[in-house]
């Protein structure tokens, strides 16, 4: 196992206030979904599940033809849409496009696929003030840190740590009440987006027959972003997009209740291009920007082909008993829980962490959950024999091959196998917790061997 | 450029070609229950309450709205159910307002908004405002508290509804907005905090 990912792990076990934090706030989430899901709440769940997995299927199996349509439907409304590869093409459309306009300040609002390509850091290393709006990315923002969890980003972090965090950077006096802490970072966050030129959203839909990019949020700061700044621009990966505007009947009621256990979320914004004549508000200009960032390769595979159907409700972070000991900040990417134990190592490739898809115990929690039903545990499953396999094509796993071949050698010769268990017992079997042995056993337990064999008291009767 | 070399990609991981035909996807579903208005507005102000919205079924919205705004500014759509409800004619509402730059100054300092709403949504007690030269999008965002106006006609059984009615919403605006509730956060340690970014406040009047 890689040590990082080990050594942080490690780090989150043994700190208390952290496993009480994460443990209430995924407990919480996670008994909204049950009460919103069940069936007096809501009796056609199941085939609505069905429904957003068939669309999902469909949409991806012909992704071409949706973006190509959903491209048409955009530059109908007078939008435009940029295809880009990876974060530097993302940063350099958005940094031309803010030195045409001489603009400076960027208002953003929550988007893990921005989060992939540290699209902040990006845009201030050339100079462009980029501020997140969501209260618990701009704490993050300010604290220098990755979001911890899909839909609650500061999930680790007490009342006291803002208190200090807002003390130090807003130069504010101490506060400690949450509200107190909210409204202070309102009235900062307002004046900024009066004053922006350029707002960045993410999208949690894009529908192909509208050109519409829709977003879904609790706080008000995605409608600021995406209808106060002059110009909108939207930055979705290529996977997002469903059919039809009608979908979102089946969509929006799935998303929320997974989520937070929410009818729906506060705001629901269907946005299909620039304001049109005689609009008093709204962005004069509007981009769609389609990322790929490792998504394609994702496309081959017909069985893995189903981790790009994620809707990022979060829902298989908080039922996961993975995710719940061990938190967001151990997970290498993003992405945490079992969807990013899927995802990164199919869009980082499979050695970036090979240790993420072990990182499981297959309880099916997740595929259980999942709103879309992803079957995660199996692309787990697919994913740690793709692990297995170019372990052996690299020749990494040559000492653990040579190692069982011996054992299997010492089971088929039942005098030396016994002898060996002798010497086994009398040496205290494992002798020695170093070396390669060692670092074998430090994610496995093996039973101790027993004081007597089986022979022997078969013998001894 | 990388859009063509990006649709490249996809088309040669899922074995197509460029313009090749694509089966129907599966059909949408779409299903609507019959429930009376009655209890379609019971349904509303049932759900907005739950949200610590207000809601009301006012014989005079201008008198409800004239009593929730004594002595406040507040800024009025230029919806023209607003007019015909005699709302924007209260003392403290300014409306008619058509410069971007003066509707943000006054939403910024108002104390409430003043909109109409195209549909309602019964199961979910949502706001649908579909934005138009008579509806514009800060009036219901800016200020700290949002009052809507809602012709009890406009009231939908819910989610599955309005897409049959509004199957494309981009032919009809720029912007449609579903908003059910007040704005809210819970980012800092799970504790609910309403009207962090938008109106904390949210009053629906049934007409």
């Amino acid at each position: 196992m890689s040590t990082e990912f080990a050594r942080k792990s490690h780090d989150a076990l043994v700190d208390p206030k952290l496993q009480l934090a994460i443990y209430t706030s995924t407990a919480r989430l996670k008994q909204n979904r049950i009460d919103a899901v069940s069936p007096a709440a809501l009796p056609d769940y199941q085939e609505l599940r069905a429904q957003a997995n068939a669309i999902k299927k469909h949409t991806i199996d012909n992704l071409d033809h949706y973006l190509e349509e959903f491209e048409r439907n955009v530059a109908a409304h007078g939008g435009h849409v940029v295809y880009c590869k990876d974060g530097t093409e993302v940063s350099d459309f958005i940094l031309s496009l803010a030195k045409e306009r001489a603009s400076h300040l960027i208002v953003k609002s929550k988007s893990m696929t921005t989060e992939e390509v540290d699209l902040n850091e990006r845009l201030e290393h050339h100079g462009l003030e980029s501020v997140e709006t969501d209260l618990g990315e701009y704490i993050l923002q300010l604290a220098h840190e990755r979001p911890y969890h899909i839909v609650a980003p500061a999930l680790h972090m007490t009342r006291y740590q803002v208190a200090d965090l807002f003390e130090r950077e807003l130069r504010a006096p101490r506060e400690t009440v949450i509200e107190k802490q909210t409204m202070l970072a309102r009235s900062v966050l307002r004046e900024k987006f009066l004053a922006a030129d350029i707002g960045i959203s993410g999208a949690n839909f894009l529908i192909a027959d509208s050109g519409a990019v829709v977003i879904v949020e609790n706080e008000g700061n995605a409608r600021l972003t995406t209808s106060a700044p002059k110009i909108h621009i939207a930055v979705a990966g290529i996977e997002k997009v469903i059919p039809r505007a009608q979908d979102l009947a089946t969509f929006l009621k799935l998303l929320a209740r997974s989520a937070t256990g929410q009818l729906l979320s506060v705001y629901t914004s269907f946005l299909s291009g620039p304001r049109r004549a005689g609009e008093i508000d709204g962005p004069e200009e509007f981009y769609v920007v389609l990322l790929d960032n490792g998504r394609t390769r994702l496309l081959p595979d017909k069985g893995k082909r189903q981790s790009l159907y994620c809707i990022r409700c979060g829902a298989c972070l908080n039922t996961c008993p993975v995710y719940r000991k061990i938190g967001g900040h151990s997970f290498p990417w993003v992405y945490s829980g079992p969807i990013g134990a899927i995802l990164t190592p199919q869009f980082m490739g499979i050695q970036h962490e090979p240790a993420l898809p072990f990182a499981s115990s297959l309880c099916g929690a997740c595929g259980e959950v999942c709103p879309v039903k992803i079957d995660i545990p199996k692309v787990l499953l697919e994913l740690r024999s793709e692990v297995k396999k170019s372990d052996a094509r690299e020749g990494r796993n040559r000492l653990e091959k040579l190692g069982f071949r011996g054992f299997a050698w010492l089971m088929t010769h039942p005098r030396l196998f016994e002898m060996a268990g002798r010497v086994g017992r009398s040496m205290g079997w494992p002798a020695s917790r170093k070396g390669p042995l060692g670092a074998w056993l430090s994610e496995r337990d093996l039973p101790p061997l027993p004081a007597h064999s089986f022979r022997e008291m078969w013998r001894r009767r | 450029m990388s859009r063509d070399n990006i649709l490249h990609k996809i088309r040669t991981a899922l074995g197509r070609g460029a313009g090749q035909a694509v089966a129907d996807p599966p059909p949408a579903r779409i299903r609507i229950p019959q429930v009376a208005v009655d209890d379609r507005i019971a349904s509303v102000l049932e759900r907005v309450r739950a949200l610590a919205g207000q809601a009301v079924v006012a014989d005079d919205p201008r008198a409800y709205v004239a009593n929730a705004i004594a002595g406040k500014t507040a800024v009025a759509s230029n919806a023209p159910f607003l007019v015909e409800c005699g709302i924007t004619s209260l003392s403290g509402v300014r409306s008619g307002i058509r410069d971007r730059e003066e509707l943000r100054q006054l939403c910024a300092t108002a104390d409430a908004g003043i909109t109409s709403a195209d549909y309602a949504l019964a199961d979910t007690g949502s706001l649908v405002l579909l934005s138009s030269p008579n509806e514009a999008r800060m009036i219901s965002l800016l200020p700290p508290a949002h009052i809507a106006i809602v012709p009890r006609t406009r009231i939908l059984t819910g989610l599955d509804e309005l897409f049959s009615i509004l199957p494309s919403p981009a032919e009809a605006s720029s912007s449609m907005v579903l908003i059910t509730g007040p704005s809210r956060t819970a980012d800092i340690e799970q504790i609910l905090v309403r009207g962090v970014h938008g109106p904390g406040s949210l009053t629906v009047v049934v007409v």
